[in-house]
């Protein structure tokens, strides 16, 4: 329903002022091409700066690609950017322009400048609170309310008026357990009812894993990886994680441990390695048996995560980048 | 957490959906009107909130104005400039100023995002904002020229004309003050010229022209609140020049009619970057 092909953006090099310091050219999207099906929660995951946000903007219309093309259920909105706002409802990061309203009337006229009857807003405003739970919020200003609670108003506000396709950009920010599930249920359902289609900007990698059925790992500007989250976990699946955590400092004069040294990533008191299954039985038993475990503070010993994929894919381009 | 298989979905078509080119069924477009109106409420809501002790600045700021003025000036047609100058004085404070402040910051912030992702004329989105900020501006006005005819000793039965000196002298200043908002490339410098369009109104609006120098009479002629303020201080006397009067707030809507476009102009440039 979403096709995207070959989306480059390049923010143009900024000379430098009195006090303010140059900065080069930045290729924010990197012939980026993405497909994303009907009724699928699609993520977009990656670091801060990674272009992300920057490829939201192209995929919603707010801004233009140098090249390429979007195309969102048969509307070409490069051409057409206008179009966007009648085919997605798009939840950003700021809730800047509804921040002085209460929760009922940012929900209620959100609903209106989407093209809905004062009646119908109403009602869909009432009918989005109540499935949410702001209903008893719903006269607070969104100012006087904590992080996760305006977050919640603002993603009511984004499902009043209902499309095809809901853009989120990192829709749980402060969120407490409870609204969270409220927001995922409200995803389901209207997955489950109308076949509605997401696509989720986080860096929130526990998340990622829960609700997305395919991620795409952004990496300065470039899809590095595209599949489902069981998919990328295999790509790492050979190996498990150990991580050990000392009392004081690592026993380097156990030649077991010194042996490890080089192939740590080392965090203050605690050691992280990425070990095949055999090796990191071994090692295990290593730490646990020997003089070693006088210095041992704990340990746990765990399956890949999306994160570590994240990790081990960013690191391989870090490293390739280095060599060139 | 999701529990929906993609392709238990309704018209779950995964498979064929490449061969289907055909394009979807777009949203409604919101309507000029009423997308305007619900602008226009959201905006005039956020007064209760924010904005109710920046108006008792405004009116507070003219009234003091106006007991400083009576020292110096003696009745007359200097004290209509005053009177006229301080009321439309609050028009300006709101209007150009805090609507300057207002959607500089909201350009900056990225607030600008909602609307635009949103099927809503562009036109609209300014229109609404400018008409609640000048609306803000309704009991500070009438307090004060209310306040200035009571010290002053000038005649009340003319005030009517605020009915239409408000909205057109709202329209010249909110629709400068959005244009200011949203071209300024920081949202400092928005918050500057709104501060400095308020300063030359003040100046060039509350004291009496004729003891002004040659040039800077030039720059009042060029301030759209200069006409604003005279077409009121019309009113005061005994036979008011009406069609005068007219004169001057045909201008004010001019300006009025220009300057709001050019806002929905630079609306548009800022929402599509």
């Amino acid at each position: 329903m979403c096709a995207v092909r070959g989306l480059t953006k390049t923010y143009p090099a900024v000379r430098g002022r009195r006090g303010v310091p140059a900065t080069p050219e930045v290729r924010a999207t990197d012939d980026v091409t993405l497909d994303i099906r009907r009724g699928e929660i699609f993520g977009l995951l990656g670091p801060n700066g990674a272009g992300k946000s920057t490829l939201v903007r192209q995929l919603t219309g707010l801004m233009r690609p140098d090249s390429g093309s979007v195309e969102i259920l048969g509307h070409d909105i490069v051409r057409h950017p206008e179009r966007a706002s009648r085919i997605l409802a798009y939840l950003g990061q700021e809730s800047s322009a509804l921040d002085e309203l209460t929760v009922s009337l940012a929900a209620e006229t959100t609903g209106r400048l989407r093209g809905l009857a004062v009646r119908r807003a109403r009602a869909e405003r009432d009918d989005v609170l109540d499935e949410l739970g702001l209903a008893p919020l719903a006269g607070r200003p969104l100012k006087k309310l904590s992080g996760g609670q305006r977050r919640l108003a603002c993603f009511a506000a984004a499902l009043v008026g209902e499309r095809p396709l809901l853009v989120l950009d990192e829709p749980t920010t402060g969120m407490d357990p409870v609204a969270r599930r409220a927001v995922w249920s409200a995803v389901d359902r209207r997955r489950a009812e109308h076949g509605s289609t997401v696509l989720l900007v986080t860096h929130n990698v526990i998340e990622a894993e829960t609700v997305l059925d395919r991620v795409a790992v952004l990496d300065r500007g470039r899809v590095i990886a595209c599949d489902t989250p069981a998919g990328l976990k295999e790509q790492v699946a050979g190996e498990v994680r150990v991580d050990l955590v000392w009392r004081e400092a690592a026993p380097l004069h156990v030649p077991e441990v010194a042996a490890l040294h080089d192939r740590v990533v080392e965090s203050g008191r605690r050691w992280t390695l990425r070990l095949a299954p055999e090796e990191a039985r071994t090692v295990v038993a290593t730490v646990t048996g020997g003089a070693a475990f006088a210095a041992l503070d704990d340990f746990t010993l765990a399956t890949p995560s999306l994160e570590d994929v994240y990790l081990a894919l960013g690191g391989a381009v870090r490293q390739g980048l280095v060599k060139a | 957490m999701s529990v929906v298989p993609a392709d238990v979905l309704p018209g779950g078509a995964l498979a064929v959906e490449g061969t289907a080119p055909e394009a979807a069924e777009l949203g409604p477009r919101a309507r000029m009107w009423p997308s305007l109106a619900a602008v226009y409420r959201a905006q005039l809501s956020r007064a209760r909130v924010a904005r109710i002790p920046l108006l008792f600045v405004a009116t507070f700021q003219s009234i003091g104005i106006m007991i400083l003025m009576r020292g110096v000036v003696d009745g007359g047609g200097e004290a209509q400039a005053v009177v006229a100058g301080s009321a439309v004085l609050v028009v300006a404070f709101v209007a150009l100023n805090l609507l300057a402040q207002y959607f500089g910051q909201l350009r900056a912030s990225g607030g600008l995002d909602h609307y635009a992702t949103l099927p809503v004329p562009p036109a609209a989105v300014v229109l609404g904002a400018a008409g609640a900020y000048a609306s803000f501006t309704v009991p500070g006005t009438v307090v004060t020229a209310v306040f200035g005819c009571a010290l002053f000793g000038l005649p009340l039965a003319n005030l009517w004309i605020l009915i239409a000196v408000i909205p057109l002298a709202g329209a010249a200043l909110a629709g400068l003050g959005a244009a200011l908002g949203l071209l300024a490339p920081r949202p400092e410098l928005a918050t500057l010229l709104g501060q400095l369009g308020m300063s030359a109104a003040l100046l060039l609006g509350v004291l009496p022209p004729e003891r002004m120098p040659e040039a800077v009479r030039l720059a009042r002629d060029l301030l759209p609140s200069t006409y604003g303020v005279e077409a009121f201080a019309r009113t005061f006397g005994p036979h008011p020049d009406w069609a005068r009067v007219l004169g001057d707030l045909a201008v004010c809507g001019g300006v009025g009619v220009l300057s709001l476009a050019v806002a929905t102009w630079a609306y548009r440039r800022a929402a599509v970057r």
